[in-house]
């Protein structure tokens, strides 16, 4: 380990690696190194390319540009257990415990201690005993991991990941789903294990930590490297300013829409987290969306944003606490159907598992949220169907051969305006929009800001939330920032800007 | 890793879906499909009719072929609707001995009439619908358990109420439920009527077409309408004609199948069956009760198994213990073999009638044949898993 530190031989190095996408170049020439001992954070704005790269560490993309050394051998991983055997270990955002089996079990998944297939399991356990001592984790491995809480199960993600002999670590976001003293504890191991000479990738958005941890700190955006730098000569100011640094391009359809009453007004709205006891997803958030206004809500990944939403459509599974009112009357909203009813219309983060029944044809799922007014009140009517949709259709410029080809054939974009138009045939007053743009390549993500910007000036309230920076800044009059589930700005379109409302995301300034 | 293993695994279900669109255009309508169903059919009719010389196709077998298929076709029809919700039912035939058992001790012990005693087959079928029903949707048990405990308490009570004994059928106008036959004449005038409403219905959705501003249809189009199903109706009925005329429970089957058929294609209800099934998530955001349609579903199918269970007691002329046993199997598997899929969100009421004819179409020609039972069954388990293989085979080569 000394010797490793004193020859500054670094442990990884990646070189001008690029990765495609259809549609997208996700990577280009992005290039990072890893020195023994060494945290070294990766930050970025959501979509900058931190996951794929780290995916391309992990083995889990095989085809790439550029080159993979570890330890001064160039490597090419064709998968997850290659990568694994040569070093190298990534605990993802997502865990990928299960939950149904000991935390032993889980450590030495898939490979078990075993002689002639029969698995042994005190040297099992003795061996997981050990490497969670090492960790400094009091815990008994014969314990099941449904039993412990998100911090210890990131843990046990690190442990597994050190019980093959991994030097290179790589974190993301292992913060976003903990309690600050859980965090305080993740972070004490991570030091220590720097001291021992493992290298550490720790991806974050949350800077105060970057800065607390890291050594040196890469940035990331829009698929390339922008800088790589000692914390010690950075600020967080800096920081931000590398990760959003570009222009709001002209993708964006002109300012100029005409506020009117006020439609949907959000009064102290808290949620509580369904699974983590005591803590608050949304706290105490108010807000106004007028017609022909569209209001942004900025925030990181796991801010709250999503779940607002949820709150106020009546299926967050938490208890809600607040009250909502919708042109000038107070509403109970408890159920999807009552915020239908009410003229809401809810565009989901995801489209396929929330948005859309992919078997089904385009006008099946159209017309979906609205067949008792579209079509009939018990027996549906076909002709009226088409009727209502084929306007949409034309309109939204579906590129479809026709109403009835099935939903799970379109591109991602086509398919979002099919959810789009689902809530335009239920006669959404207040329109909800999560993530819109995800996954929508560049021409079909303008058209729906066009899209969007058009339903605005039809007198909808639009209530947009976006990771993307430009798209909320582009495109919203209003915005509110929220972190760990409060609100900690506020701007209009004149007066935000993309540092201010990164560090309201971060955590850092408080405006509100 | 769990992310790893996410990616391909989307991109697998959006390339299965955009499969299936090549061949369903339309709302569940599956028209290619049923073409292959009713080609498989006419081969196994063909074969048979080959390997018992004839006798398989002659007059009197197919009409006994027909009443055989309206006990398991009437408790596909149920079937598939709640498979199309993502559900399953195993108790089907413990509920078919129950509902029948029940008939026929109240008109055996109390002398109840004919519509008492159907009434209170009815109700056992309702209550029992809406009991697993009930556990399924509001208790969040899944089906599979439900039922299965149904499959058990439901043929433990057939054979405590029943002492193990069989009760004969007394009452004529019961027995005639599953036994007795239309008129040649009141054939001819059902007939008459079926042609009329198959006329009238391609002309009055036409003219809506047009009232909408759709294209209406051209005389190609209008006249392949009129011909396919009426063609279909008249050899129906002729072929029935040439042994004694319609069987009731044959009438009953048919009126059961268009009405599920109708309640399937053309009903919220329906439409709601096959988003929950497909997606209960989209179906949640799209304010969808997912629980009432689940437990209407159920109770359809109570009911439905409750007649299943009158016909097939009324055709035997008695109640016996152990009647409708594994009929859960064969109805499912004609769902299956109809193109349902297990997972929910596919399936027709016309693939789940066509399936219970190849299923009941198994039985008669092989025990025409003589075929030893043990030997039955083994054809018929090779031959389920064989239909779905080749189904799955074919999706993946699209």
């Amino acid at each position: 380990m000394q010797e490793t530190l004193t020859s500054r031989r670094p442990l990884l190095e990646m070189r001008a690696i690029g990765k495609s996408f259809p549609g997208v170049r996700a990577l280009d020439g992005v290039s990072i190194e890893l020195y023994p001992g060494e945290i070294h954070a990766l930050v970025g704005e959501n979509g900058a390319g931190k996951s794929t790269l780290i995916k391309i560490l992990a083995g889990v993309y095989t085809e790439y540009e550029g080159e993979v050394t570890i330890g001064g051998q160039p490597r090419r991983f064709g998968s997850v257990r290659d990568s694994e055997d040569a070093g190298v270990a990534v605990v993802f955002q997502e865990l990928s415990l299960v939950s149904e089996l000991s935390v032993g079990e889980n450590i030495f998944l898939g490979r078990e201690p075993a002689r002639l297939g029969v698995v042994q399991w005190d040297e099992l356990y003795s061996r997981a005993s050990h490497l969670l001592g090492e960790l400094g984790l009091d815990l008994d491995p014969r314990t099941g991991v449904r039993k412990l809480g998100t911090g210890a199960q990131q843990l046990v993600e690190i442990a597994k990941a050190l019980s093959h002999n991994a030097r290179i670590l790589v974190l993301d976001e292992p913060t976003a789903a903990l309690t600050d003293a859980e965090a305080e504890g993740l972070f004490e191991i991570l030091n220590k294990l720097s001291n021992q000479g493992i290298g550490i990738i720790y991806v974050s958005h949350r800077l105060q930590e970057v800065f607390r941890l890291s050594r040196r700190i890469t940035v990331l955006r829009d698929g390339r490297t922008v800088s790589t730098e000692s914390a010690t000569g950075l600020d967080e100011q800096q920081v931000i300013a590398k990760m959003v640094g570009r222009q709001v391009s002209q993708v964006f359809p002109p300012f100029g829409r005409t506020r009117g009453d006020a439609l949907l007004e959000v009064r102290h709205v808290t949620a509580e987290d369904p699974v983590v006891r005591g803590k608050l997803a949304v706290n105490d958030v108010s807000f106004t969306a007028h017609r022909g206004e569209v209001v942004g809500i900025a925030g990181l990944m796991g801010s709250g944003r999503t779940e607002l939403l949820l709150s106020l459509f009546g299926c967050f599974p938490g208890k809600v606490s607040g009250s909502v009112v919708i042109d000038g009357r107070e509403v109970e909203i408890k159920r999807p159907a009552e915020a239908i009813a009410h003229g809401i219309g809810f565009v989901t983060e995801d489209r396929k598992r929330t948005g859309l029944v992919l078997d089904q044809t385009i006008l099946a799922n159209m017309t979906l949220a609205s067949l008792a007014r579209v079509s009939g009140h018990f027996v549906t009517n076909e002709s009226r169907e088409i009727a209502a949709g084929r306007p949409l259709f034309e309109n939204l410029r579906i590129k479809a051969k026709s109403l009835f080809a099935v939903a799970g054939t379109l591109s991602g974009g086509n398919q979002q305006k099919v959810v789009l138009a689902k809530w335009l045939m239920s006669e959404a007053r207040v329109l909800f929009l999560d993530e819109p743009t995800r996954g929508i390549d560049v021409g079909a993500k303008q058209e729906i800001y066009r899209m969007i910007d058009k339903l605005a000036r039809s007198g909808l309230a639009v209530v947009m939330v976006s990771s993307e920076l430009p798209e909320v800044l582009g495109l919203c009059d209003t915005i509110l920032v929220l972190h760990q589930g409060k609100v900690t700005g506020r701007f209009t379109h004149e007066n935000a800007s993309a540092e201010q409302v990164m560090s309201c995301a971060t955590g850092r300034q408080l405006c509100a | 890793m769990g992310n790893a293993n996410a990616m391909p695994a989307q991109s697998s279900v959006v390339t299965a879906s955009a499969q299936a669109g090549k061949r369903r255009t339309r709302f569940p309508a599956g028209a290619a499909r049923a073409y292959t169903m009713v080609a498989a059919l006419a081969l196994l009719w063909l074969i048979f009719a080959i390997v018992t010389n004839g006798i398989f196709l002659e007059a009197r077998n197919f009409s006994n072929l027909m009443r055989q298929a309206a006990v398991t076709g009437i408790v596909s029809v149920g079937m598939v609707m709640v498979i199309i919700a993502g559900e399953i039912d195993l108790s089907v035939g413990s509920l078919v001995g129950l509902t029948g058992m029940a008939t026929a001790l109240v008109e055996y012990y109390w002398h109840w009439s004919l519509v008492s005693s159907l009434l209170a087959a009815i109700l056992i079928g309702l209550m029992v619908g809406a009991l697993q029903g009930g556990l399924t949707s509001y208790g969040k048990i899944p089906s599979f358990i439900v039922t299965l405990g149904g499959l058990l308490v439901w043929r433990g009570m057939t054979k405590g109420i029943s002492n193990g004994r069989t009760y004969p059928i007394e009452l004529p106008s019961f027995r005639a439920l599953g036994q007795a036959y239309l008129g040649r004449t009141t054939g001819l005038l059902l007939l008459a009527v079926a042609l009329a409403v198959v006329i009238w219905s391609v002309i009055h959705r036409n003219s809506l077409r047009k009232r909408h501003g759709l294209q209406p249809w051209n005389l190609a189009a209008i006249s392949f309408r009129i011909i396919g199903p009426s063609a279909l109706a008249i050899g129906f009925v002729l072929a029935l004609n040439s042994y004694a005329g319609i069987p009731v429970p044959v009438l009953i089957f048919v009126v059961v199948a268009l009405a599920g058929a109708f309640v399937t294609e053309n009903t919220l209800f329906g439409r709601y069956l096959y988003a929950i099934g497909g997606n209960p998530e989209a179906a949640r955001f799209s304010g969808i009760n997912l629980r009432a349609q689940v437990l209407v579903a159920f109770c359809l199918l109570g009911f439905l198994t409750a007649i299943a269970g009158v016909i097939y007691t009324a055709r035997l002329g008695s109640a016996g213990p152990d009647a409708g046993t594994l009929l859960e199997l064969d109805a499912i598997a004609a769902c299956v073999i109809g193109g349902a899929s297990l997972a929910g969100g596919r399936g027709t009421v016309l693939g789940a009638c066509l399936g219970a004819l190849f299923m009941v179409s198994l039985d008669n020609g092989m025990s025409l044949k003589n075929v030893p039972d043990f030997v039955q069954d083994i054809i018929k388990g090779g031959i389920l898993v064989t239909a779905v293989g080749l189904d799955v085979i074919g999706k993946r080569r699209e």
